[in-house]
């Protein structure tokens, strides 16, 4: 691989209690590309795109073990602030969780919180991320709306907008389309698609099409282990592994 | 028995229940209002004892009605500043084990169960400890003790009701423990934290044995921390136990406007939890 590795996973194992959830990890993710998870429910896909910005944290009883390196710094093994690590990176959930506030306040949330105050600034930055994210022609004569107000597809952009706030480096989509209707899930792939020049996105899915249509770079993962990593063209078309092979055939699902 | 007596039983008996409760409840504030209507006046809420008040001589209980309004504000406010952080300590992913949370509320149940008057023993106790005197301050102390259980639970019940994938979408963004708290978790929960806070004060308000033995009674208003205060409940009580029958009507009275007093709160809070409850998101 001669890509820049932006996410570098090194014998990563992690554990709940006494039942491990990732075993052995070991993969390098590229930069300015869509990486897809790909795995059945529950195979550790949500667990391991958590451990990226150390939302595993607020569980109870977690035992990592094996580092992982964002441009080649640990964060898993470092006493550097966690809302810095955290920042680094926008996260986009399954179902759309807009702040109990106005639609405005989701994107100027994250820069009041890292000190910005400026009005005209901000209004400015607002107007930009929701541009980015391809909503603000819907929502400029009702920024001051509560954000609950806006269509689950339209807070799924809300919530893109918000992740893209803290001008990340890296957005972190863990089955962003799951809940939407096929209209707003295309919207939002064609938004990745479009933002992967300027990002490296990592999506967690487990829908083989959607990752057939959106993966440079493809992960398969079954019951907490990499089972195959590699280009996606690679993958999908020459899959080394038996398991990967009935997958992609639909074997599993 | 057929699937359709079986449906109608249970509508019938499910409606009977909730009639029945609504009529006794009106009952007694039927009663009461019935009971209290002759000794109601203006001067009931707007002038304290004079002499001879309680055998039935002019007067009223603005003394027990600031008296009370004093205690439970008094108490809500710190219940309120002790409890919350209580409250979010449980809820914020700051404790790992999931034993120790369990615990603490466990422990919160216990003290809510404890009756008022184990409150009202602990508080004199500690009176005399520290030496203290019957009065507003020592009523104040009591009454938080008594409280704060009660108010941790009833934000801890709303604070877990937050999915956790908002708090994760806080984290994300760079927050903090205290910016999740202060700026999601208490934005999100403003209805239901206005309900605990009006639950405890309504609590405070109304409970004669915490104050019993701590606050004392007295016909005046008290002017610092350290005087006697007088507490509507025992107001109520006090005269409830006259021979007179004009000083009984005003217990009823009081009682009434005791009641009132609960019922404006509760509707105000209701508005007020209203107005911000339009931010709030639906799950």
């Amino acid at each position: 691989m001669n890509e820049v590795s932006k996410i570098e996973v090194k014998d990563f194992s992690l554990s709940f209690g006494k039942t491990e959830v990732l075993k052995n990890i070991n993969i390098k993710i590229p930069e300015k590309k869509i990486t897809v998870i790909l795995g059945p429910s529950g195979c550790g896909k949500t667990t391991l795109l958590k451990s990226f910005n150390r939302l595993i944290d607020l569980y109870p009883n977690v035992k990592t073990t094996g580092n992982i390196a964002i441009s080649g710094e640990d964060i898993l093994n470092t006493h550097k602030d966690i809302t810095e690590i955290r920042r680094r990176m926008g996260l986009l959930s399954q179902r759309p969780y807009p702040l109990p506030m106005s639609i405005y306040n989701n994107i100027a949330y994250a820069l009041r919180i890292s000190g910005r105050k400026n009005k005209k600034i901000m209004d400015k930055r607002v107007e930009y991320y929701l541009t980015q994210a391809n909503l603000w022609e819907e929502v400029k004569g009702r920024l001051k709306d509560p954000a609950v107000k806006l269509s689950i597809g339209q807070q799924q952009r809300l919530c893109l907008a918000r992740g893209l706030s803290v001008d990340p480096e890296i957005i972190l989509a863990d089955e962003p389309t799951s809940a939407l209707d096929p209209i707003s899930s295309q919207a939002i792939e064609e938004e990745f698609i479009k933002l992967k020049q300027r990002y490296t996105i990592v999506m967690v899915t487990h829908i083989l099409r959607q990752a057939r249509r959106m993966a440079d770079y493809v992960v398969l993962m079954y019951l907490g282990e990499v089972i195959e990593h590699g280009n996606a063209q690679e993958v999908f078309n020459n899959p080394q592994h038996e398991w990967t092979k009935s997958y992609i055939r639909g074997a599993f699902n | 028995m057929s699937k359709k007596t079986e449906e109608t039983v249970f509508r019938v008996l499910m409606i009977t229940a909730t009639i029945s409760i609504i009529a006794v409840l009106s009952l007694i504030i039927i009663s009461v209002a019935v009971k209290a209507f002759p000794a109601l006046s203006w001067d009931m809420i707007s002038k304290t004892p004079k002499g001879g008040f309680y055998f039935g001589k002019e007067g009223g209980i603005l003394n027990a009605i600031t008296g009370s309004f004093y205690v439970a504000t008094g108490a809500t406010l710190f219940a309120f500043i002790i409890g919350a952080p209580v409250a979010f300590l449980i809820n914020l992913h700051y404790i790992k084990q999931k034993a120790i949370i369990n615990i603490i509320r466990f422990f919160l149940d216990i003290m809510w169960g404890v009756p008022s008057i184990v409150y009202g023993a602990f508080g004199f106790s500690i009176m005399i400890y520290f030496g203290l005197k019957t009065s507003l301050l020592a009523g104040i102390i009591t009454v938080t003790l008594f409280i704060i259980p009660i108010m941790v639970r009833a934000m801890d019940e709303v604070l877990k009701e937050i999915p956790h994938n908002l708090l994760e979408a806080s984290y994300s963004l760079g927050s903090t423990h205290s910016e999740t708290a202060l700026k999601i978790m208490f934005r999100q929960c403003v209805p239901g934290i206005l309900t605990a806070i009006l639950l405890s004060f309504g609590r405070a308000i109304g409970d004669a044995a915490s104050v019993l033995f701590t606050c004392g009674f007295t016909d005046y208003i008290p002017h610092s921390l350290n005087d006697q205060v007088a507490t509507l409940p025992l107001a109520i009580f006090f005269q409830l136990g006259s021979p007179v029958p004009e000083v009984q009507a005003r217990a009823y009275a009081s009682a009434f406007i005791l009641t009132c007093i609960i019922l404006i709160i509760s509707l105000s809070a209701r508005l007020l939890s209203k107005k911000y409850e339009k931010h709030k998101i639906n799950f």
